[in-house]
């Protein structure tokens, strides 16, 4: 049996890991509940924000919260022209699944094609910073990305719940036709959305440059554990992914403490098969 | 002669068979080994997936079951190559219908849900492969299984293996397309609780499609197993083979036999065509780029957009064998009289609760055979609901239902439909990608009779001559009007020659002159045999066309017998216009 302390220090990191799937998936989690749309290219996007984050810090030296002063609008433009085709063709929520394959494949290249297949890690000013809590190591740039997941979920969830638009994009996914006769703009709402969703990739992408090794191929590696992530926490439900993320998150890495790292994947997808059985009883 | 589309997958077969002996290069052989090696994992898809819609992202799981088992007996038990392909079929076969016994028996899972829970299974199998003794994961090495010489060459030899198993996967795939089997697929992507009210066995048709799919995704990974030579969990249930396999499918066109070949072909060399050069990263954008543009531009596939429908052409009715259906069918109306009177269908003590309301209250209820009985009551009163449980959409709560002398409650609804009832939809609800005449037959062929394709075809005719659809055979559902679409429902529920057939509001909407028309229809339908309970909020039909009534309030039986007697007394009047307070 692991000591006390490996076992707080796992559940720990399992926090932090689960933030940042709860972070890739409140975008996801929001588009596909929202608008219907199954967007892969999520990750790409996510990816591709990690690598500009990592040229603008390596290459110009910025420090790499600054970066999401360009990450973040570029990428609200990218993600509403995105929706803006959708919406141009009327597509289906399983072909959307296929056309943002094709998109991620695309991204995938143009990655690989400016910074090589080659492995980067990115140094920065945070990489190395790490807090002592009584036994337990804090490394800042985890701390960083939970702050975001959070601090981003609950304002996704604010503004869902409170705002004027939010309430106007809710009764929008409920019922577009309905909420259009109500005077619902239904159309300049989902571009909205999907910008946000977007410009959320772009902050996971800062979080991932900062704590993990960038390669083109691990775009897929993230995909299943963040659907299930997704799945498990809710569509459409902006804080769900993210209690979702840390669930799968702290399970992984005890079972990863308690078994070995190759057995962590069978504990996020037997809960994602759970949750799917039970709750297609339901339907 | 005419050559069936059997017969030239056997002359290609054939031809392609001639290849090696013309000794060319060996990548020309890998090649074409990997052409049709995706030609048969794109075609095993869509034998479950794009016939039925139940779109799997599983697909990775099956062919690496398969790979898995090649690897095990070979590598570790000594099996010879060759033996352990069937053996591979057949674990791929039985994972995927116990995956499928236990999905398709929970609930309606179908689109990206299904596709994600299949996704999860490969990872959780891929784990547990991983984790194993089956992996461990070194991956698993075959370098030294003899590969048995049936080609002058390796290469030669793998190619024709896979070419083989392409030749038996298309005899497979355009068979069930063309089978009885395919027809109920096709009608479960349409609309599965209406294709199992028809009769189609719908978990029992997608078991078997699972299974066909999985068993032949299986044999291909065996061959791979041997191909590749050096087996991993990483290279094996990567989230590529599902996506490559999906996208071929769509590709190509999901609702023909042929679209996953035509899409695995171009895909395949295009990858090549680009990966071979210097241009790799420049290919793969490029494939990437064709999945966006082909998906936006042609939603339906290439063969979905150029090739017609091909199904089995059916040939028109000969002019002199035109006689209406009502002609036909005189013979039973002796036995009818005879019978007349007996009851047909008894429903005892019925409930069904959803959540909180109480829809049906311990409603009995008797059909008496010849009859035509109306059913009737306020909104939300119990009377849909009544036709669902009788035709075991609903399972019932308590109570039980007997149909002449079998017991019905408990029955799956195919089984229901054989026993000869039917039902009509309030709102249509056509098989969308199914022309009329292929609605009207559909019954026919699982309905009580379970006729053949032709004489269904003929059946159906009948009946689209009978209610005035004749003309629109050839139509698409969605190009008729509400008229045209409630007959069509009509026309789907005679076809199966039901004992019994409950009609839901099928006059709701018509005009006046149409409600005439329905009314004659319906008087004619009776005269024919069947008993008939119809629910309706038109008066005047009820009035005019049942001969006993029984009307239901919040789920129970509030009165019942002679129309006009009935619809007077108090109690009916109050339910249907409330107390008078003057």
């Amino acid at each position: 049996m692991p000591s006390f302390t490996l076992l707080a220090q796992s559940v720990l990191s399992g926090i932090f890991i689960g933030a940042l799937y709860g972070l890739l998936g409140l975008g996801l989690s929001l588009t596909w509940g929202m608008l219907r749309q199954i967007n892969l290219a999520h990750f790409a996007l996510a990816f591709l924000g990690a690598y500009l984050t990592f040229q603008l810090t390596h290459g110009a030296g910025w420090d790499p919260l600054a970066t999401l002063l360009v990450v973040v609008p570029c990428f609200f433009l990218l993600g509403a022209s995105m929706h803006w085709l959708f919406a141009r063709f009327a597509i289906t929520p399983f072909n959307s699944l296929l056309v943002t394959f094709g998109l991620t494949v695309i991204v995938e290249s143009l990655i690989q094609w400016i910074w090589t297949a080659d492995q980067r890690l990115m140094d920065s000013a945070y990489g190395a910073v790490r807090f002592k809590l009584g036994a337990l190591y804090v490394p800042l740039p985890e701390l960083l990305t939970l702050v975001l997941a959070v601090a981003l979920s609950l304002a996704a969830w604010a503004g869902l719940r409170y705002t004027d638009l939010g309430r106007a994009m809710r009764a929008a996914a409920e019922d577009a036709p309905i909420a259009a006769a109500f005077g619902v703009n239904e159309r300049s709402l989902s571009l909205l959305l999907s910008g946000i969703s977007a410009a959320f990739a772009g902050v996971a992408g800062l979080c991932i440059a900062l704590s993990f090794t960038l390669a083109p191929s691990q775009i897929y590696a993230w995909i299943g554990v963040v659907f299930a992530v997704v799945m498990i926490g809710g569509l459409g439900n902006p804080i769900g992914p993210l209690v979702a993320g840390i669930v799968i998150g702290i399970s992984e890495s005890l079972t990863m403490a308690l078994t070995s790292p190759a057995w962590a994947p069978l504990v996020s997808f037997s809960l994602l098969i759970v949750v799917l059985l039970a709750r297609a009883k339901k339907i | 002669m005419r050559v069936t589309a059997s017969g030239w997958i056997a002359i290609a077969g054939l031809a392609l068979a001639t290849v090696p002996f013309f000794k060319p290069p060996a990548f020309y052989e890998t090649f074409l080994y990997l052409v049709f090696y995706w030609i048969v994992l794109a075609t095993s898809w869509n034998i479950l997936s794009g016939y039925s819609g139940y779109f799997s992202f599983g697909h990775g799981a099956f062919f690496g079951a398969g790979m898995y088992t090649t690897a095990t007996l070979s590598g570790r038990y000594d099996w010879a190559f060759l033996w352990t392909l069937p053996a591979a079929a057949l674990v791929a076969a039985l994972f995927g219908t116990a995956i499928g016994a236990v999905v398709f028996r929970v609930g309606r899972l179908r689109g990206e849900l299904f596709a994600l829970l299949t996704l999860a299974v490969t990872f959780v199998l891929a784990t547990v492969v991983l984790n194993t003794r089956i992996d461990g994961g070194q991956g698993v090495n075959l370098g030294g299984v003899a590969l048995p010489a049936i080609g002058p060459t390796p290469s030669a030899t793998f190619y024709f293996l896979a070419l083989a198993l392409t030749v038996i996967t298309l005899w497979t795939a355009r068979g069930i397309y063309q089978a009885r089997l395919g027809t109920g697929l096709f009608a479960i992507h349409d609309d599965e609780d209406v294709a199992e009210v028809l009769g189609v066995p719908t978990l029992r048709y997608k078991l078997v499609a699972f299974g066909v799919s999985c068993a032949l995704a299986g044999v291909a990974g065996g061959i791979h197993a041997m191909f590749v030579s050096y087996v991993t969990v990483g290279e094996t249930f990567s989230i590529i083979v599902p996506l490559t396999v999906v996208l071929m499918s769509v590709l190509g066109g999901t609702r023909h036999w042929l679209g996953p070949t035509v899409g695995a072909t171009i895909i395949t060399g295009l990858v090549y065509a680009f990966t071979a050069g210097d241009y790799a990263i420049a290919g793969r954008a490029a494939v990437g780029l064709i999945l966006v543009v082909v998906i936006l531009f042609m939603p339906n596939g290439v063969l979905g957009r150029f090739a017609g429908r091909s199904r089995t052409p059916t040939r028109a009715p000969d002019a002199n064998r035109t006689a209406p259906a009502a002609a036909r069918s005189t013979a039973p109306a002796q036995t009818r009289q005879q019978r007349q009177g007996e009851i047909l269908l008894d429903a005892r003590g019925v409930s069904k609760a959803f959540r909180g309301v109480q829809a049906l209250d311990r409603v009995d209820l008797q059909v008496r055979r010849g009859e035509i009985l109306g059913l009737v009551g306020p909104n939300g009163s119990g009377k849909s609901t009544m036709i669902n449980v009788v035709s075991g959409h609903f399972l019932l709560d308590s109570g039980r239902i007997a149909f002449g002398d079998r017991e019905v409650s408990g029955m799956a609804a195919h089984r229901i439909a054989h026993a000869g009832i039917a039902r009509t939809y309030q709102i249509p609800r056509p098989l969308a990608h199914m022309n009329v005449l292929e609605n009207v037959a559909l019954p026919a062929m699982f309905g009580r009779n379970s006729l053949g394709r032709i004489d269904a075809e003929r059946e159906a005719r009948d009946w689209l001559e009978f209610t005035g659809l004749a003309g629109k055979a050839d139509a698409l559902p969605d190009d008729l009007n509400l008229h045209q679409r409630k007959f069509l429902e009509l026309a789907r529920a005679l076809a199966s020659r039901p004992s019994l057939l409950f009609l839901d509001e099928v006059l709701s909407g018509l005009t006046p002159s149409e409600i005439d028309n329905a009314i004659a229809t319906i008087r004619a339908i009776r005269d024919q045999g069947a008993t008939i309970v119809f629910v309706e909020h038109v008066m005047r039909a009820v009035m005019e066309l049942a001969d006993r009534i029984v009307v239901l309030n919040y789920g129970r039986v509030i009165a019942e017998g002679l129309p006009q007697d009935v619809m007077q007394r108090p109690e009916v009047v109050t339910a249907y216009l409330g107390k008078p307070h003057a």
